[in-house]
């Protein structure tokens, strides 16, 4: 036990000491929450639009108003024939043109009257994206207009509804995938380099050589790891809450369950990657290829899985950061609790007593 | 052919008694990588208290050895005990009773003399105030003075190799381990480093030392030499120069390392 303190001490100095590695283990979660909170947003801001409003009633200019106001839009160009729209498209002048038909408000209290919205769809995104906030806020008016009894009939129509996410706030999809991505980049690859490293340096071999037992020098060597991980978590979870207003609905008991089993898989991961790698800078590489790739890229962090082909389906469906990010969102964003995800918890569970005994096995005393 | 009798001699002593008279002993240890013979039936041991120069080329099989005697690598046959510990069954007791210093420079570079001192003797078990003489010692003893706050990656090679001589033997082990400890180290370092081996052989302990430094030969007790896996030749190092009709342990290893 006394012999395990000291391991635990000795790697805290080795951490605490370099300080280019402290800097950017503590600094990149804010950095990265930062960086994707702000720049990485997929909702838009003040685009420019122009308004083609054939009737010039009341009930119009009430629309627009809300248009206008709701943050999403600027209203640059007042149109006033289509041979104009045609114009401001091709200028590049507007994203969106919102057109009102003739005595709207008159055809409107009678029963329907019709809004066309006209989208830049050169790049495709961004007109989805403008089309759904114009016609929520169209419906969502029209919804209220009806409630006012103003209209004798309800106008009916689909209305999209984003569950979970009303207004499409894309920080809350990074959230969740930034935990992951700091918590692999923390247990795992921060792990494997510094295993390797005293490989390298040769002190690993003369601790084999001590009476330690390889697991002590395991256990020892990561610890400090897990907790800088658990302390990475938290920070982002406080940040996203203070800076974003990202929720946190689920229960605090689960989250911290599920964590420590991921960081527990990470750091098998990270353990295994040390005993195939002969130095710090292969076990870097295998670390960045391997491990943070896919898991930006396949865990459904940034794209979703269910776009993919099915090649890379399957493939995301053996990274743990799948299980564990489809977790942390039921935990965070819908307030789920263990009983609708332990399956996922399960074969997160699998994985870690696979990569816990791999690396166990491969970890030898004996250096073959 | 002199040099076989004296093998089976000392065989003959310690076969029946793998007990602790000789601080090593090996029979015919070999040790196979596939179908390569790193170590190929070594046979020789060592008397407590006595420094036994290891020699060899690079690649002749002397770290491979080494790695089977401190417990790091399984012998794929023959047999071996060091204080008189099996090498197969009882590695764990034969780890509490060496120390070891690695061919690398085995001291933890961001850590303080202090603070590698605090680490390896707590690694084998030692107590605080244990801890705290040992670092006044040393500190007293190398005359650091303010050094001894320093980062180890700050001290000069030197002492730092000397450093890791000492921590390796912090536990008060019976016998050392050295893996080409002088690597590296002008002249007048390595006499120092030697006075070192002296001192602690002088305490009764026994040296295991690897090198390829052929003047360093000369000081050991006895000394082996290794050529691809096999022992050449052993003896002290003297009988060694009269046998091979040579004026400097170079020579003697020149002769048997590249035969004509």
């Amino acid at each position: 036990m006394k012999a395990f303190k000291e391991f635990v001490r000795k790697e805290i100095y080795h951490i605490s000491r370099d300080y280019r590695t402290l800097f950017v283990l503590l600094g990149m979660p804010i950095a990265q929450l930062i960086i994707f909170g702000f720049a990485i947003r997929t909702e838009i801001s003040e685009a420019d639009i122009g308004i083609f409003d054939k009737s010039k009633d009341h009930v119009t200019q009430k629309i627009i108003d809300k248009i206008v106001s709701s943050g999403h839009f600027k209203l640059t160009e007042y149109i006033e024939s289509p041979e104009d729209m045609e114009k401001s498209f091709r200028a590049g002048k507007v994203k969106q043109i919102i057109v009102f038909e003739e005595n709207f408000a008159h055809k409107l209290g009678r029963g329907s009257a019709q809004v066309q919205i006209i989208n830049d769809a050169s790049d495709p995104n961004v007109a989805k994206i403008l089309n759904m906030y114009a016609s929520t806020i169209i419906l969502d008016f029209l919804k209220g207009f009806n409630q006012n009894g103003m209209a004798g009939n309800i106008v009916i129509a689909p209305q999209p509804r984003m569950m979970y996410n009303p207004e499409m706030r894309s920080v809350y999809m990074f959230v969740p995938g930034l935990i992951v991505l700091i918590l692999m980049l923390v247990s795992a690859l921060m792990t494997s380099v510094a295993i390797t490293k005293e490989k390298e340096k040769g002190t690993l071999e003369v601790l084999l050589v001590s009476p330690l037992r390889p697991q002590t020098i395991i256990i020892g060597k990561v610890i400090p790891y897990l907790l800088l991980s658990l302390f990475n978590a938290a920070t982002v979870l406080v940040l996203s809450r203070a800076i974003f207003g990202v929720p946190f609905k689920g229960s605090m008991l689960d989250f911290a369950i599920v964590t420590v089993i991921f960081i527990l898989v990470a750091l098998g991961i990270g353990i295994v990657i040390s005993t195939i790698s002969k130095t710090q800078q292969t076990a870097l590489m295998i670390s960045l290829a391997g491990l943070l790739m896919p898991t930006v890229l396949l865990s459904g962090f940034i794209f979703p899985i269910e776009n993919m082909p099915w090649a890379l389906q399957l493939f995301s469906k053996v990274i743990p950061a799948t299980w564990y990010l489809i977790i942390l969102k039921a935990i965070m964003l819908k307030g789920l609790s263990f009983g609708y995800f332990w399956q996922e918890t399960l074969v997160l569970i699998g994985f870690m007593i696979f990569l816990l005994t791999v690396a166990n096995k491969k970890f030898k005393v004996r250096l073959e | 052919m002199n040099n076989d009798n004296t093998n089976m001699n000392t065989n003959m002593n310690t076969t029946n008694s793998l007990g602790y008279d000789k601080a090593i002993v090996s029979e015919n240890l070999t040790k196979k990588f596939g179908r390569f013979t790193a170590v190929d039936t070594i046979s020789f041991s060592v008397d407590k208290g006595e420094i036994f120069g290891f020699l060899g080329a690079n690649g002749a099989g002397k770290t491979t050895a080494m790695r089977m005697l401190t417990g790091l690598l399984l012998p794929t046959s023959g047999r071996a005990s060091v204080a008189g510990f099996d090498v197969f069954t009882q590695t764990e007791e034969i780890k509490r009773n060496i120390g070891y210093m690695s061919q690398k420079f085995s001291l933890y570079e961001d850590l303080t003399i202090g603070e590698n001192i605090d680490f390896y003797g707590g690694i084998y078990g030692l107590g605080r105030s244990e801890l705290k003489t040992k670092t006044s010692e040393m500190i007293e003893k190398f005359s650091l003075g303010d050094a001894g706050r320093k980062l180890i990656k700050d001290l000069p090679l030197g002492w730092k190799q000397m450093l890791a001589f000492s921590v390796a033997m912090i536990h008060n082990p019976q016998i050392v381990f050295l893996d080409e400890p002088t690597g590296g180290v002008d002249p007048i370092t390595r006499r120092r480093f030697w006075d070192l081996i002296y001192e602690a052989s002088s305490q009764g302990k026994t040296i295991f030392v690897t090198t390829h430094y052929m003047d360093e030969a000369e000081y050991c007790g006895r000394v082996s030499i290794m050529v691809d896996g096999l022992i050449e030749a052993m003896g002290r190092p003297n009988d060694l120069k009269l046998q091979y009709g040579c004026d400097s342990m170079n020579d003697v290893f020149v002769k048997l390392a590249r035969p004509e």
